[in-house]
């Protein structure tokens, strides 16, 4: 604990202004006389004692990290360089145009490309993270409706399937949500659907490929059943790695999408942000982007505001978004090209598809054995928690212990003891080799030795946490009496 | 082929064993008449080389001027140490720690931020960040709606000097939940929260009032009185709080009798550079009773199988990824990596070197203040006594003086006009402990010229 190195009286003494005015016109009684407790250290214990606890942290830049659904590829460290040039580090977010027009030529450029790669009539770049995205999305469906008069759908349709934040940013919108099933074959139960449809329906949240790793085969007959309602599709684009370059969004039928930024266009996931996450729409729902936006009238950038878009949902952030990450999207998307962007859905899928067909011929299950993988995709370890009572958990602890990070577990919900394994398209053949033997291993391990797994992580910092005292003893912050 | 690693040969194996002939077959089960083509707008790839060199041209167009702008984005000394830290791979490359063991660094550090959170603003707990002050503050309002059990009521009471982009955010994103914002008037004299017309609200149910520290226009509110009116009135307090003006103003957890019941703000003065607005960090502190109505991420401190300390997500029953439809927020992703910046930042500053920030910023605008007092028809325009930011009245039009000012490099303020139209011709500046004497006297003589220019300029 960082307090443990405090000593009243130690500090960093280069880093603060040389004096301390006294304040003069601040009434008294607005003067903390408490004193802040933040520890006291020097510059140094705090360097040493902030690397050490990066070294307790997996990343990808330490260990093959096969998270489904976040896309753990390599981040090039050129964006993070470019986007820290000293004009963009220092640009104030208010700064005139005048002075903006470089960092604006950046943002209106990467609006260019996230448009024609998802094949959407128009961009807003100012949400900042994926779920920020999603809840845009569903506000400029609302706003639609509205506009119409169209004021008695009440309803967003999300598949059991969805990330928990599609129904939580729908109810952010105001609106209830209903769950579709999935067939078990893996795409939505396009009848349950139809059913489900109707003078209530406001729109639809679909990823695809879905969260279960297929792709929805029958998108275009689910477009126009949605639209034939009266609602509206918004697409997910958690899984955007999978079909980048191949298929588009926009020709899927889709009206409204978000983008992770942080996942297909590499941003760094930062041990838990920040992201971004890009709207694009169709005509229809153009008038409502949030704000701001770029325009370039061939002359010069400038900013679009409330002002010049009054029938936009507002203003989501303070400013412009995570102009940061932004930025580093947009070195990443110059050094792939056009070409590079083919290349990322191309050799996730090979490596998906490689992987999963490996694993199979170790005899694991894959939870949907006659589908292809898209970018990632599902085994489920039913037979192993059945026979051998070592479960999903106890895989992905032990394989901490082999230097790799688990894959997500136990998501989607409606498959059991399931692990979303998503390779990414950075990973090279033999770490592909390596994870499958790692597998292999854990499963004799599971057959021989179960304790061994059941108790794993046994090489972590910590053994496996108690996560109910946690939640039942709330200890939230160090207090100085501790 | 950037960033992909696979040999000829690689592939030529992984295909044999997936059984297909090319990697488009794997494309097989997309419908042919969807497959796109080869996106010729979307510029061929370059070398890093070439790009580095188009960002670098793109970030001298920009220059670097002289600001003097706050507004919700500060200029301030960052630690060299904050980001060669903060930039390493283990913490630049990491996500959300779901595995608990194999991310005790991000979680410990999380707890370090939760407790230094709450040591600047004398809150019970903190969460691990929401995206930015704006949403942060409504998210608050949300969390307020739903933790005042006094209160019915989906309205909420938010001064009118409040930052005007904040009320736009919280608007947008709580609207369509039917909660309605109602606004407070300021006095037009001191530039506080004009009690008089607070005092109409009296009596009447409403879930929280908002209250700024400082406000907008830089000026001190009298947090204690508001604070109580809002607990006399059965309201929650919502502090919107500068955390580094916490470090030297009375923190929002002593406002008043019982303290403010929620502290939102933004964090960019901890460690985060201006960057163009983002990535910042929002951040929210409650009090113990409304930790379960809280939205983002929690980490608490627990044991081992061996009883060893350790660190994990915790009160997850409260977040989207476990109650779907249910949860507090649709919140996911937050700004980890920001807030490994600002835990760093204020492990490294302590708090006497915030509060030597917060002085010297203060004493640099007073200064700031006084030499533009100096000229002719420019003027503090309230008496409120204020932390790093001051209003002055300007005798010509706001928008000539600062744009002849930034065509010399020099970006005078907030314009206040667009947001404020009754303060007339009036701009809001910030002078940071990194402006100089020298700066500041830079900024004096512009303006001196630009307003006797204008002077001479025979009026229409």
């Amino acid at each position: 604990m960082i307090y443990d190195h405090s000593r009243k009286g130690r500090r960093a003494t280069a880093q603060a202004p040389l004096e301390k005015p006294e304040l003069t016109g601040i009434p008294a009684e607005m003067v903390r006389t408490s004193r802040p407790n933040l520890p006291e250290i020097s510059e140094m214990q705090a360097v040493r004692h902030f690397t050490r606890l990066s070294q307790k942290n997996f990343s990808i830049d330490t260990h093959f990290y096969p998270l489904g659904s976040c896309t753990m590829k390599y981040n090039p460290r050129a964006c993070n360089t470019l986007a820290s040039l000293p004009g963009l580090l220092s640009r104030h977010p208010l700064a005139p145009d005048t002075h903006s027009q470089g960092f604006m030529a950046c943002l209106h450029d990467l609006q260019e490309i996230l448009k024609h790669v998802t094949g959407m009539h128009a961009v807003s770049l100012s949400p900042a993270a994926g779920a920020q995205g999603e809840f845009a999305g569903v506000a400029m469906i609302r706003a639609y409706h509205d506009a119409r008069g169209d004021d008695q759908r009440s309803e967003i349709l999300v598949p059991d399937a969805a990330h928990g934040t599609n129904p939580a940013s729908a109810v952010m919108c105001g609106y209830k949500t209903r769950e579709i099933p999935t067939g078990a074959d893996g795409d939505i139960d396009v009848e349950a659907l139809r059913e489900a449809l109707g003078p209530q329906t406001a729109g639809i949240m679909l990823t695809n490929p879905s969260t279960v790793g297929v792709f929805e085969r029958r998108i275009k007959e689910i477009a126009s059943m949605v639209h034939e309602a009266g609602g509206l599709l918004y697409y997910d684009g958690a899984n955007l790695n999978a079909i980048l370059g191949k298929v588009r969004p926009g020709d899927m039928g889709f009206d409204v999408i978000h983008m992770n930024l942080h996942k297909t266009f590499s941003t760094p996931h930062g041990g838990g942000g920040p992201g971004a996450g890009p709207v694009g729409v169709s005509e229809r729902l153009e008038p409502y982007l949030p704000v701001p936006m770029v325009d370039y009238d061939g002359q010069e950038y400038r900013w679009l505001s409330e002002k010049d878009r009054p029938d936009t949902i507002g203003r989501l952030s303070a400013f412009a978004g995570n102009a940061g990450v932004l930025l580093r999207a947009y070195v990443y998307a110059r050094l792939l090209g056009r070409e590079g962007m083919h290349r990322v859905s191309e050799f996730s899928t090979l490596n998906a598809n490689y992987l999963l067909k490996r694993l199979m011929e170790a005899g694991f299950d894959a939870a949907y054995p006659e589908r292809r993988a898209s970018h990632e995709f599902i085994l489920t370890l039913k037979k192993q928690a059945r026979d051998l009572d070592v479960n999903t958990m106890d895989f992905a602890k032990r394989m901490l212990d082999y230097g790799v990070h688990a894959p997500t577990t136990y998501f989607p919900l409606l498959v059991p003891e399931c692990l979303l394994i998503e390779p990414t398209e950075s990973e090279a053949k033999e770490e592909l080799d390596q994870f499958v033997e790692i597998m292999r291993t854990i499963k004799q391990e599971a057959e021989n030795q179960p304790e061994l797994v059941k108790q794993a992580p046994h090489t972590m910092p910590v053994k496996r946490l108690d996560d109910v005292r946690a939640a039942r003893e709330l200890d939230l912050a160090y207090k100085a009496e501790d | 082929m950037p960033f992909i690693p696979h040999t000829e040969d690689d592939i030529q194996e992984m295909l044999a064993t997936i059984g297909v002939e090319s990697i488009d077959d794997l494309f097989d089960e997309i419908p042919t008449e969807l497959r796109c083509g080869e996106l010729q707008e979307i510029p061929p790839g370059l070398p890093e080389m070439e790009v580095a060199s188009l960002m670098q041209s793109r970030a001298r167009t920009d220059g670097e001027p002289l600001c003097f702008i706050g507004a919700g984005a500060y200029d301030h000394h960052i630690p060299a140490a904050v980001w060669e830290l903060t930039t390493r791979g283990e913490f630049y490359t990491a996500y959300t720690p779901y595995q608990a063991e194999a991310s005790q660094g991000t979680l410990q550090l999380l707890y370090e931020f939760q407790s230094m959170m709450t040591g600047l603003t004398a809150m019970d707990v903190s969460n691990a960040s929401l995206y930015d002050g704006a949403s942060a503050l409504a998210e608050a309002v949300l969390m307020a709606v739903r933790g005042n059990r006094k209160s019915k009521s989906k309205r909420i009471l938010l001064p009118a000097n409040l930052h005007p982009h904040y009320r736009r955010v919280a608007r947008s994103i709580v609207r369509n939940q039917k909660i309605e914002l109602v606004e407070v008037a300021y006095d037009k004299s001191t530039g506080q929260v004009d009690m008089a017309d607070l005092e109409k609200h009296a009596g009447e149910d409403y879930a929280a009032l908002v209250i700024p520290q400082p406000n907008f226009f830089g000026v001190l509110e009298q947090t204690d009185l508001l604070t109580d009116w809002a607990h006399q009135n059965g309201m929650l307090a919502i502090a919107v709080v500068n955390p580094l003006a916490m470090s030297l103003l009375k923190p929002a957890g002593e406002w008043g009798e019982q303290g403010a019941d929620i502290c939102c703000g933004e964090g960019q003065p901890l460690g985060a550079p201006l960057a163009s607005g983002g990535p910042y960090f929002g951040f929210l502190c409650c009090t113990d009773k409304l930790v379960r109505q809280m939205p983002g991420r929690i980490i608490g401190k627990t044991v081992d199988m061996d009883g060893k300390p350790g660190y994990a997500l915790t009160l997850q029953a409260r977040e989207q990824h476990i109650r779907r439809s249910k949860a507090t927020s649709n919140i996911c992703t937050n700004q980890g990596l920001m807030v490994t910046a600002a835990t760093i930042h204020m492990a490294i500053m302590g708090a006497e070197g915030l509060q030597r920030v917060a002085a010297t910023s203060h004493a640099n605008t007073q200064k700031l203040s006084q030499a533009l007092s100096s000229l002719p028809g420019v003027e503090p325009l309230f008496s409120g006594a204020v932390f790093h930011e001051q209003v002055m009245k300007l005798p010509i039009e706001t928008a000539t003086a600062l744009g002849m000012l930034a065509s010399d490099n020099v970006l005078g303020g907030f314009n206040l006009q667009d947001d404020y139209p009754e303060l007339g011709d009036a701009v809001l500046v910030c002078a940071t402990e990194l402006r100089s004497d020298d700066d500041i006297e830079n900024y004096r003589g512009k303006l001196e010229q630009v307003i006797q220019s204008q002077a001479q300029t025979p009026s229409q």
